[in-house]
């Protein structure tokens, strides 16, 4: 018999990162709100831009944030794709649509769910609201909003929509 | 008390689960390496390369001849850790040395369990084998001095 040896061909080489992340004040506040059902973003006094969730400064002119704004819980679809293929550990079963949204009052989209539609027949600038998970699970994350649904208000011109907003900072630019 | 007592934190721990291929040359590297051989590989110019490369630095050529060489060595460059790490291969202050084992013309990096004062350029070092070898650079548990 030859001395056939089994070949080493391999290993396994996981790379584990441990973080401790600080959510930072704004944040924080942002997430003791939303534990509560409330949706509040900060407006900056230099731009008027209101941002949610905040992250204590204001993304056009980078200075500091502290008015807080309480935000309502309807907004506009910004982009949307429908997702086909699944992630792992996601409760979500494909397809379904994840959606970039603008809440009213507010400009700086952010990602969530939309849900209970024909995901064929939605369109950019549809009109969409929050729907919240029992109150007995919210905890300190966005995703106490299940997910949003449309108003049945059908879909706005969001190019409208964007000078709309302008128009309203412009308020409250001190700049 | 200080207002950041408001901030939330989080641990959270982000892997990658990446399984690595050795290619035909660490493959046979890490192979006898189980069976506490040490493999280096012949380069263009004669050079006993080890760790084996698959290909000679300055020629390019693709190299095959491999040559066994010693489980003994010297310390060609070294640094002494005071505070090792979790994932260090050893728990107690060590040195990081480039050791160039007998009969191989490169060195190779690994760690060495010694007193600081026994840790000198050209000092002599051997191998200390793990128990349980599958065929990593961690057969090799670490390099001890000879005294």
């Amino acid at each position: 018999m030859s001395e056939e040896k089994q070949m080493v061909e391999g290993f396994e080489s996981p790379i584990n990162l441990k973080y401790s992340f600080a959510a930072g004040a704004a944040t924080s506040k942002f997430l003791n709100e939303i534990k509560q059902g409330r949706i509040v973003g900060q407006r900056s006094d230099v731009t008027g831009f209101v941002s949610v969730p905040p992250r204590g400064a204001c993304p056009m002119s980078g200075t500091p944030t502290t008015e807080e704004v309480r935000l309502p819980e309807t907004g506009t679809v910004i982009s949307y794709t429908i997702v086909h293929i699944p992630i792992p550990n996601a409760p979500v079963k494909p397809p379904f649509i994840v959606a970039n949204i603008v809440l009213d009052e507010c400009d700086q989209t952010f990602i969530h769910l939309v849900s209970e539609c024909d995901n064929e027949k939605l369109a950019i600038g549809e009109r969409v609201k929050a729907i919240w998970k029992d109150k007995a699970e919210w905890d300190l994350t966005l995703e106490n909003i299940k997910y949003f649904v449309p108003t049945g208000e059908g879909a706005i011109d969001i190019a409208e929509l964007k000078a709309k907003r302008l128009a309203e900072t412009e308020k409250y630019r001190n700049a | 008390m200080s207002q950041n007592d408001d901030v939330l934190r989080s641990d959270f721990d982000l892997e990658f689960t990446y399984t690595r291929t050795y290619g035909a040359v660490m493959s046979k590297f890490f192979t006898e390496l189980k069976d506490k051989k040490v493999l280096g590989i012949k380069g263009s110019e004669g050079q006993v390369i080890c760790p084996p490369l698959e290909y000679d630095p300055k020629t390019a050529d693709t190299l095959s001849e491999f040559v066994e060489v010693s489980d003994t060595g010297v310390i060609t460059t070294w640094s002494w850790v005071n505070t090792p790490l979790d994932k260090h291969p050893l728990d107690k202050p060590f040195a990081w040395i480039l050791v160039k084992l007998d009969g191989a013309d490169t060195a190779m990096l690994h760690a060495l369990d010694a007193d600081k004062a026994d840790v000198k350029t050209g000092a002599k070092v051997k191998i200390r084998w793990a128990d349980e070898r599958v065929g990593t650079i961690n057969d090799i548990a670490c390099f001890e001095s000879v005294k």
